[in-house]
């Protein structure tokens, strides 16, 4: 989507200051949706959409988004006001706990870009170089919430009027394992009906992750099934993958395999026994003290 | 929405107390029955911990919210910077009053409502820990502790449980008295230091869309911690550190005990001294001359020093949150090799 502009000429990648920095990927956290999203619910009356700062890294492939925080602003039919102070305390505060973060860009909701986008783009590249920009579109168009992340080109004919031009970026969702482990607890929320979930016990998740496993696995041997019966085409590298599994299976024999587990199921016992010894010296220890 | 009540803002604090519609707790009661947390706050504590707490470090963070009747709702958080020598003109009560005040602004939840720290093998009864929740407790009533378990949450499953101090224990606490006697009076034991609170996670629906969005975008996990049947390393380290809290108990056992007999052995002292006078009084009314004047036994033998049973008190729990932990891993992990077992047997 392009701002107003005379008929686009190609995009002067000279007149850029350098080439986007870190490629064309964009790689953001799941942390960072999840604000968005609270920011947007948390509005002000009236305001159609909320804008925020984005923050991480930037290395030589892609450029990593960790953080945001919304910041107020607003906006009317011809003119837009951004509360450039708070952006600036905020990211100071946040400085002091993570020092390696910097300014990446910024986010807005909404399913298109607006004038007034341009203008907010244009404050922020004033922060950082060559900010990108992230839009959620919280109005749910298509019955999807589609996110995607721009930057900026700037387009024209030389000598007339200059325009901005969005150009889009891939967007990939990165997860720190234990993120992944987060968010899949959290999604369980979808399945609920009001939405809520309590933390379950350790041998229902050790139930629960054996059931996908056994999904997945049943959803592999129809995949398999298909194949030989001629109803889907056999494709060479989903095959290999097939093998590996298959290889990845260690060859034990029967009495090794008994050894090892009763081995381990031993200590175990043995280490829950200590356990509760401990358990119950500490609490004779109490009533010994208080007589 | 509940009705809220700010109180005024302190310069040292800052906390605004937030009380639901009308119900008081009962004396004894917790006021505390559940809590609920966004799924948004879940996140951004293991960002914190995964970006800045590798290592030993403890992360620490502020939870806001509010209460409703008797649940407690947390919306959303805020990290607190490690502490480091060379920072040292950082002030922390303006970091927080600052912070408090930005996302005032932007609509968030400003009340605080308790603090979250992560933890190193469910090591984290320890008197810092208990001060601080203590003053929290003072403070707003409803607050709690998050303790976020982040090698537990990386092998499967999300380690997060809340916690606060039974009332008995802020009766002690405000007190300040942590003789033998008091904490007797006070019947509390170390299973009745900390109570753990139920939680609840909530997402909005909205939130719940951006899930599904995420989900359709990202692949499948390709890790599955959880059903790993490795165990040895995790029981290894859980098994040195319930050691260690044992060595530090037995010490502090043997302190009780010598203190104790120093007790009894200046009771038999003060006795002997006691009846030697007595012996000497009547032989001088024997020979007529005027008893000895009574002198204070007090002051002659000072009573020793009862050790802090804090301490103790502390460590007990900690062991016992040592002792649960990994009974826990290993009923997991005893599931998981009779599975193995099972598995083993059909296919021969």
């Amino acid at each position: 989507p392009a701002a107003p502009a005379p008929p686009p000429a190609a995009p002067l990648s000279a007149a850029l200051s350098g080439p986007f920095p870190g490629g064309r990927v964009v790689r953001l956290h799941p942390v960072v949706l999840a604000s968005i999203v609270d920011s947007f619910e948390r509005r002000n009356e009236g305001a159609a959409r909320v804008i925020g700062t984005l923050l991480g890294s930037v290395d030589k492939h892609s450029v990593e988004v960790t953080n945001c925080f919304s910041v107020p602003h607003n906006e009317s039919e011809d003119e837009v006001a951004v509360d450039m102070e708070f952006a600036k305390n905020m990211y100071e505060l946040h400085k002091k706990v993570s020092p390696s973060e910097i300014i990446l860009g910024w986010y807005a909701t909404g399913h298109d870009i607006t004038e007034h986008s341009v203008l907010i783009h244009e404050y922020y590249s004033r922060e950082a170089h060559n900010p990108i920009h992230l839009t959620v579109d919280t109005s749910l168009q298509n019955s999807r919430m589609s996110i995607k992340a721009y930057v900026s080109a700037p387009m024209g004919v030389p000598g007339k009027t200059m325009g901005v031009m969005f150009t889009p970026l891939t967007v990939k969702y990165v997860y720190y394992d234990t993120e992944r482990i987060g968010v899949d607890l959290i999604m369980k929320t979808c399945f609920s009906p009001n939405r809520v979930i309590g933390l379950s016990s350790d041998l229902q998740q050790v139930g629960s992750a054996s059931a996908r496993i056994q999904d997945t696995l049943t959803m592999v041997l129809q995949y398999a099934e298909d194949v030989l019966s001629g109803k889907v085409a056999a494709d060479n590298t989903v095959g290999r993958f097939l093998m590996d599994l298959i290889n990845q299976v260690p060859k034990i024999s029967p009495e090794d395999f008994e050894t090892m587990l009763n081995s381990n199921i031993n200590d175990l016992l043995m280490v829950t026994y200590l356990a509760n010894l401990t358990q119950s010296q500490i609490a004779l220890n109490e009533k010994l003290l208080s007589l | 929405m509940a009705s809220r009540k700010e109180g005024s803002g302190a310069a040292g604090g800052g906390f605004g107390a937030a009380k639901g519609k009308g119900k008081a707790a009962a004396a004894g009661d917790s006021a505390v029955k559940q809590v609920q947390i966004d799924g948004l706050v879940v996140l951004k504590i293991i960002k914190h911990y995964q970006e800045e707490g590798q290592g030993n470090e403890v992360v620490q963070g502020v939870l806001l919210g509010l209460v409703v009747d008797d649940r407690l709702e947390i919306t959303n958080c805020f990290p607190f910077p490690q502490h480091t020598e060379d920072d040292a003109d950082f002030d922390e009560v303006q970091y927080q009053m600052e912070m408090m005040r930005s996302l005032r602004h932007v609509n968030i939840d400003h009340l605080h409502v308790g603090w979250y720290q992560s933890t190193y093998y469910g090591s984290f009864v320890t008197r810092a820990l208990l001060d601080s929740q203590f003053s929290y407790q003072h403070a707003i009533e409803e607050s709690v502790v998050l303790i976020y378990d982040p090698i537990k949450t990386a092998q499967g499953s999300l380690s997060l449980k809340a916690y606060r101090l039974t009332p008995k224990l802020m009766e002690v606490c405000k007190e300040k008295d942590f003789s033998p006697e008091a904490l007797k009076k006070a019947n509390i034991a170390y299973e009745n230091m900390f109570e753990e609170v139920p939680i609840v996670i909530k997402n909005s629906y909205l939130i719940n869309v951006m899930l599904w969005e995420l989900e359709k975008k990202s692949g499948v996990a390709d890790r599955h911690e959880l059903l790993s049947l490795a165990s040895s390393n995790h029981l290894g380290k859980s098994l040195q550190l319930l050691m260690d809290r044992v060595d530090e108990m037995s010490q502090d056992i043997v302190k009780y005990n010598t203190y104790l007999r120093n007790v009894s052995k200046q009771q038999q002292q003060k006795h002997q001294y006691q009846q030697r006078r007595q012996q000497e009084n009547i032989q001088r009314q024997s020979r007529g001359e005027p008893p000895l004047p009574e002198e204070d036994i007090n002051k002659l033998f000072k009573p020793p020093q009862p050790p802090p049973r804090m301490e103790s008190l502390l460590i007990a729990g900690q062991i016992n949150t040592y002792c649960q932990n990994i009974k826990e891993f290993n009923a997991q992990n005893l599931g998981k090799l009779f599975m193995a077992q099972a598995l083993q047997d059909y296919n021969n």
